[in-house]
């Protein structure tokens, strides 16, 4: 199979191509809407909006999701914001700057036009959000307002709180619930999508399991949206929720989809450290907080002694040394890879010598401390909560951890992979972060997926391919049918001596080890074969206990570390075949003499879309050169 | 620590359920509550047994997910904490802990620990939302809102949906929750429009899912993580009087 990369732009001026577009698309009659089906797997931001929007059109929509209510999808819980170009403050914002940060601060690894458009539609989301009655945070004059984020010189972020994305998800959530109730969508919780159902190279429904009851059933429609989030739990540990995994994509991926730059993980420097083998999640502290907190460390290995009882004269402010300009605000990028090499050298702190100092003792002094509670009052309580330390009294300890992935499925202008009628939206694809993504730009990208971009591309695709009618009785759905029920037979049936999570532990290990935050040749050749013994031993070891007609949840988790063993390959894969340093991924064979990530634009300006090309062979690399029209490519520093 | 465990077995939801006793011993003081579970899993799982089925996610107190009654109290001991962000070292070395479902006739039991919170969906269904089809939106700043209505409004709507509201409440009333969106939306100006047509159908759902009446108990407050105000229910029942009084159509 050949897998086809146009990008689909449309020509014009870059300020001119989504109006073109949208004049060009064809439109469904209003009257037929009801009669497409489109199925929309994933209730966040992404998922949940556009279900609601393409249900207040008229069509006729399946939502599903795995959790027991669309409500909890992880995009609540996203912290700081959302950017939108409103220039409210009048500091010099516009579409035009947003898109220009959005795409450097991605490295210039995203497409021009996709960025454009994100920054141009960026406005109308929070029209629309205000609208749904969300609580953004306003000014005493009533009007809405603003905070910087992220390194940013503008002041753009919309926020409420700390819980920008419960806010933002309910507001979608909500419009979601008055469809249910209006009949234009039917919600299937507790439901996971297994696999995807391509017939005559077109997405045509998807098989699920009930969780509940371990029904298998397919569900027919004219058009798929995965909206499923990013695959960070990959790593075992990550921010992302427990549940949160790669398995939609990764089973449309195994149906032709192809998959766009798996190696371009985030690594968030700002993340409470490790405490032990028990460890479940991580738990990320806003960004924010370095605003005022310094980050150190002994300049002596291995010092043990209290924080306390270093002098000033013997510790090390590594970001303020290396990165003078820009200090301890370097971006999440530059900061999470400093940290490692400190700890590294034997300089990090805590129990497990894994984590750096970020210290509030001089912003107390400065400010007091009335000033920084009100600041950063929830964030110091949640961290005492976790850790027992009050970061009043002692440094809190910081260390990177998985929290977003860039990668995804490729997908061209209209969010349409290369399976027709199958769209992606939200963390899911790959399309406008590039290899690093800016802070409060992920709620952004959800939300305009979701409400004003895929709305109007799905009605397009159906007015053009008019999708013919199939029913489940096609051997294709019965085919898919029977390889999940044996699937889920096989992991039930091995019996062997060790756990899910055991497995998961280890993989995550691997990859955090060789494909995290700095990468090698030899490391990531290590890994690939690693993974490969690993996953062997898995499908003859596992212990999978329970049936497949309840509630398993031992049986929910296999299905997706089954998954995460092949993606975890790709990742190093794509990791190893980048022999540049970009945003989040850092090859230490390309670095400035100087230590810092060197991108080779001459060789790697390009997506690379894998291809599956069956079980246990290599994938297919193919790229999709990106055109740089509006802006000049240029070096990042910070120093 | 070492601690006993009398967890709520239930295979299905129309088997009759028990407690069974697990020792779960050699456990760290830094674990988190669910961590602790995740430890017993993985035992349960080595020795061959079924591991304790019970509802999580996010684990950081936001995704309402989590869903514990630990020593009768919902989301156990720490006031203004979801189970997720309860640690151990709140707990006495050598103790035992009672872990049991949400009881509410409106959230049957699913399998051990988990229930089905659907009814809280369907009361938001009935008019927990402003309506505002995408596209219609003027410009956000068009209209203003006062500060103080904003931070009333959000701290209502800092409600996660967890339902322990509705666990503490002697009646099972869910009156904490469906009050947190009526205030949440009726304190905004985009909410004025549809805000006693709202209070009349959430209400009416409410009392349809079976859930049971409000008696101003205030467990519902002491119980939520969020620690959303009593205070919220006052102004349901203001603006349901008023709905019947000037005769709101449905």
């Amino acid at each position: 199979m050949t897998i086809n990369l146009n990008p689909r732009t449309p020509g014009g001026p870059l300020a001119q191509k989504w109006d073109k577009h949208r004049f060009e698309m064809k439109l469904v009659n209003p009257a037929n809407k009801r009669k497409y089906t489109v199925i929309v797997v994933g209730s966040g931001l992404a998922g949940g909006a556009a279900a609601a929007t393409m249900s207040e059109l008229g069509y006729n929509v399946k939502c599903f999701c795995f959790q027991d209510s669309p409500r909890r999808a992880h995009s609540i819980a996203a912290q700081g914001g959302i950017n939108a170009a409103k220039n409210y403050q009048n500091d010099g914002d516009s579409i035009y700057r947003l898109f220009y940060d959005t795409l450097k601060g991605g490295d210039f690894r995203s497409r021009e036009a996709n960025v454009y458009r994100l920054a141009e539609v960026s406005v109308n989301i929070i029209d629309q959000c205000v609208a749904q009655g969300v609580p953004f945070a306003r000014e005493y004059g009533g009007l809405l307002a603003n905070r910087s984020f992220g390194g940013a010189q503008v002041s753009r972020t919309f926020y409420a709180r700390g819980q920008t994305g419960q806010q933002l998800l309910l507001g979608a959530y909500q419009a979601l619930e008055r469809q249910i109730a209006r009949g234009g969508v039917k919600m299937y919780p507790r439901t996971e999508m297994l696999d995807l159902v391509v017939i005559d190279g077109k997405a045509r429904g998807i098989v699920v399991r009930d969780l509940v009851t371990g029904a298998i059933e397919s569900h027919v429609a004219d058009a798929v949206v995965l909206a499923t989030g990013g695959y960070g739990n990959v790593f075992y540990l990550s921010t992302n929720a427990q549940g949160s995994n790669a398995t939609a994509i990764w089973r449309a991926y195994k149906r032709g989809a192809a998959f766009a730059n798996p190696c371009f993980t985030q690594i968030h420097p700002t993340c409470i450290p490790v405490s032990g083998e028990h460890q479940s999640k991580l738990t990320l502290m806003s960004e924010s907080l370095r605003n005022d907190g310094r980050v150190w460390v002994p300049k002596q290995k291995g010092d043990r002694r209290t924080p306390r009882d270093i002098p000033e004269n013997e510790r090390d402010y590594f970001l303020e040394r290396k990165y003078p300009s820009f200090g301890n605000l370097a971006p999440r990028d530059i900061a999470s890879r400093a940290a490692k090499e400190v700890c590294d050298e034997w300089r990090g702190v805590g129990e497990t010598g894994l984590g750096v100092y970020l210290d509030f003792a001089g912003a107390i002094e400065r400010l007091g401390k009335d000033v920084i509670r009100e600041r950063y009052g929830n964030l110091f309580e949640m961290y005492e909560r976790i850790t027992d330390e009050n970061p009043y009294e002692v440094p809190m300890r910081i260390y990177p951890a998985v929290h977003y992935t860039m990668g995804g499925l490729w997908v061209d202008y209209n969010l349409m992979s290369t399976i027709d009628g199958l769209h992606v939206a939200g963390e899911a694809n790959f399309s406008d972060h590039g290899a690093n993504r800016l802070g409060a730009s992920a709620l952004m990208q959800g939300l305009a997926d979701g409400y004003f971009l895929l709305p109007n591309t799905i009605g397009d695709y159906l007015a053009t391919v008019k999708p013919e009618k199939v029913d489940a009785s096609h051997p294709a759905f019965k085919a898919a049918e029977r390889q999940v029920a044996e699937m889920t037979k096989k992991l039930l049936s091995i019996n062997g001596k060790r756990t899910v999570a055991s497995f998961h532990r280890e993989l995550g290990k691997i990859l955090w080890d060789y494909c995290g935050m700095s990468r090698n040749e030899a490391g990531l050749e290590t890994a690939i074969e690693k993974i490969s013994e690993l996953r062997t031993e898995f499908w003859r070891d596992v212990n999978v206990p329970g049936s497949d007609v309840e509630l398993n949840q031992a049986l929910e988790k296999a299905g997706r570390v089954a998954d995460f063993f092949e993606l975890g390959e790709l990742m190093c894969i794509d990791a190893l075949h980048r022999r540049e340093s970009c945003g989040g991924h850092f090859r230490e064979e390309s670095q400035t003499p100087d230590g810092e990530a060197l991108r080779d634009d001459e060789n790697f300006a390009y997506v690379a879309a894998w291809e599956y090309a069956g079980e246990r062979q290599s994938p297919i690399l193919n790229k999709e050169p990106l055109v740089f029209e509006n802006v000049k490519l240029s070096q990042r520093s910070y120093k | 620590m070492d601690l006993t465990l009398h967890v709520w077995r239930q295979a299905a939801p129309d088997t009759p359920g028990r407690f069974v006793v697990y020792e779960a011993t050699n456990i760290s003081p830094d674990m988190s509550f669910l961590e602790m579970l995740d430890v017993v899993n993985e035992r349960l799982t080595q020795r061959g047994e079924v591991p304790i089925a019970f509802d999580h996610d996010c684990r950081e107190g936001i995704c309402g997910m989590c869903s514990l009654m630990i020593n009768g109290v919902a989301h156990g001991p720490m006031k203004g904490t979801a189970t997720c962000q309860v640690h151990m070292r709140s707990f006495k070395d050598g103790g035992k802990i009672y872990i049991e479902p949400w009881r509410a006739k409106a959230f049957p039991v699913i399998k051990d620990l988990t229930v089905d919170r659907s009814a809280l969906d369907r009361v938001i269904q009935a008019g927990g939302f402003i309506t505002a089809p995408t596209g219609g939106a003027q410009d956000a700043n068009t209209v203003l809102v006062p500060k103080d209505n904003v931070e009333a409004a959000m701290d209502a709507a800092a409600c996660i949906g967890c339902g322990a509201c509705v666990a503490a409440c002697p009646n099972a009333s869910a009156s904490l929750f469906t009050a947190a969106k009526i205030t949440h939306l009726g304190l905004l100006p985009q909410g004025q429009p549809e805000r006693y047509r709202r209070a009349l159908a959430m209400v009416e759902q409410m009392d349809l899912e079976s859930f049971g009446n409000c008696t101003l108990h205030g467990e519902c407050q002491e119980a939520c993580p969020k620690e959303i105000s009593i205070d919220t229910i006052t102004r349901m029942n203001r603006d349901f009087i008023r709905a019947e009084l000037v005769g709101t159509r449905r």
